[in-house]
């Protein structure tokens, strides 16, 4: 059973059945993972490095680089599930000079949703804060104390002051995540809103990289 | 009533008060800033050595420490914060006191972000070393920025953005400013989490500066260069 804690700290190995492999966020296991469970996608191998790395995105592209130094031997293709997430050009770079391809888009919220509408959207949404399945199940983990509130709850004025809406992008249909997903909208103080986005272009481009690579 | 381990501010000698000030700084201590730097006041201090002596040089540490690893963001803000208590006794002060002027920043958020605490920090500070900041706030279109500019003349134009689709708008300014042929009047600073040297380069800033602290001392020494190539 895959914890979320593990996801976020270690990430995920791959289980070394499969001829190609996608090395994902640990933000995207469960999705990929159901994903590739619904489609049977056998042929697809998976691997995470942990999702903690977007509190520290200038580490992403060379965490990435050294996945890929691990694994290119054993696997035909290599799929980095990633978007840019923070390094401002330097994992599409990174990418593109080992030969990979990666998930088109600025943030996983923004592939989601369809990095199209969630483009068009930009100029309506500028103040809203998206949170994901993942980033719902792991709030305090990835929001909560990383930004201090848990110590300094005067800080949330400070970060969020200019946030009025926290949009939550659901991936599945749960009124578990649902609640907490508002509660997270309370304690920030933000109006909530819900959007059901299911898998969006994640599902496209894992479906892009099965064909090609079937 | 107070606890026996309790420092009473005012019966320092001004030596391990400044002192007593980094460390509150460095803990986020608004209350004992205010009090720490009205107690200076008293005692015949200048609103520009407070500043400079206790409030900067104390942010500077915290800046440093920072940049290591040691301080994380919700510590810095803290002490921002305890800094913006003690600067707001001292700004109108400075003011009447003729404190020495380094230049001036028009500085903003671009277009499409709402991410402004890294801007604020650089605003902070750099009214902290000596330049007056007009600051635009969030969400700025070129437009906004070539109005303040036009009304402002300042030495230096800052934007910032925390974005990846934000970013390459400070771009389409630089681009407007060169289109204008006023690209050369102003020092560009560019600053942000995704942004690096090498994006301030391609984009036709004259600096990229990664935190508060290298904005500051970026502005001072490409201001001198100015003033020396003008005179």
């Amino acid at each position: 059973m895959i914890s979320d804690q593990s996801l976020s700290e270690t990430g995920l190995s791959a289980s070394g059945a499969g001829r190609v492999l996608v090395i994902a966020c640990g933000a995207l296991a469960r999705e990929i993972l159901a994903l590739k469970a619904a489609n049977r996608w056998d042929h697809i191998d998976l691997t995470c490095l942990p999702a903690k790395l977007h509190l520290y995105p200038e580490k992403i592209s060379d965490a990435v680089r050294d996945a890929v130094a691990e694994h290119r031997d054993a696997y035909a293709q290599i799929l980095i599930a990633y978007a840019d997430c923070g390094t401002g050009g330097g994992l599409e770079a990174t990418c593109k000079e080992l030969g990979v391809e990666m998930i088109a888009g600025p943030h996983c919220y923004a592939f989601f949703d369809g990095n199209e509408a969630f483009a068009a959207r930009a100029e309506t949404e500028i103040t809203a804060f998206y949170l994901t399945d993942f980033l719902v199940r792991q709030f305090d983990a990835f929001v909560w104390r990383p930004m201090g509130f848990d110590r300094y709850p005067e800080l949330i004025q400070t970060m969020f002051g200019n946030y009025d809406r926290l949009i939550y992008l659901a991936q599945t249909d749960d009124a578990a995540l649902d609640a907490k997903a508002e509660d997270a909208a309370r304690r920030l103080g933000l109006r909530y809103e819900r959007r059901a986005t299911g898998y969006g272009d994640l599902a496209s481009a894992l479906r892009d990289f099965a064909t090609q690579t079937a | 009533m107070a606890d026996e381990d309790d420092i009473i501010l005012s019966e320092l000698n001004d030596e391990e008060l400044v002192q007593q000030m980094m460390d509150d700084l460095y803990d986020g201590l608004k209350e004992e800033i205010e009090e720490a730097v009205e107690i200076l006041l008293e005692r015949g201090w200048t609103p520009y050595d407070i500043l400079t002596k206790a409030l900067v040089a104390g942010m500077t540490i915290v800046g440093a420490d920072f940049r290591d690893g040691i301080l994380f963001v919700p510590e810095v803000l803290l002490a921002a914060n305890a800094m913006k208590g003690g600067m707001a006794i001292l700004k109108p002060l400075l003011v009447e006191t003729g404190a020495p002027r380094m230049g001036k920043m028009v500085i903003g958020t671009v277009k499409g972000d709402i991410h402004d605490i890294g801007k604020n920090l650089v605003a902070m500070m750099m009214e902290g070393a000596g330049f007056e900041v007009v600051d635009l706030g969030i969400n700025n279109a070129v437009e906004a920025y070539m109005e303040a500019l036009e009304t402002e003349q300042p030495d230096i134009l800052g934007m910032s953005a925390l974005l990846t689709t934000t970013m390459p708008y400070m771009k389409t300014v630089i681009d407007a400013l060169i289109e204008q042929g006023k690209r050369d009047d102003y020092i560009v600073l560019v600053g942000g989490a995704p942004l690096n040297e090498e994006f301030g380069k391609a984009i036709g800033a004259d600096a990229y500066c990664r935190d508060a602290a290298v904005a500051v001392e970026t502005a001072k020494t490409m201001v001198a260069r100015k003033h020396n190539q003008m005179g």
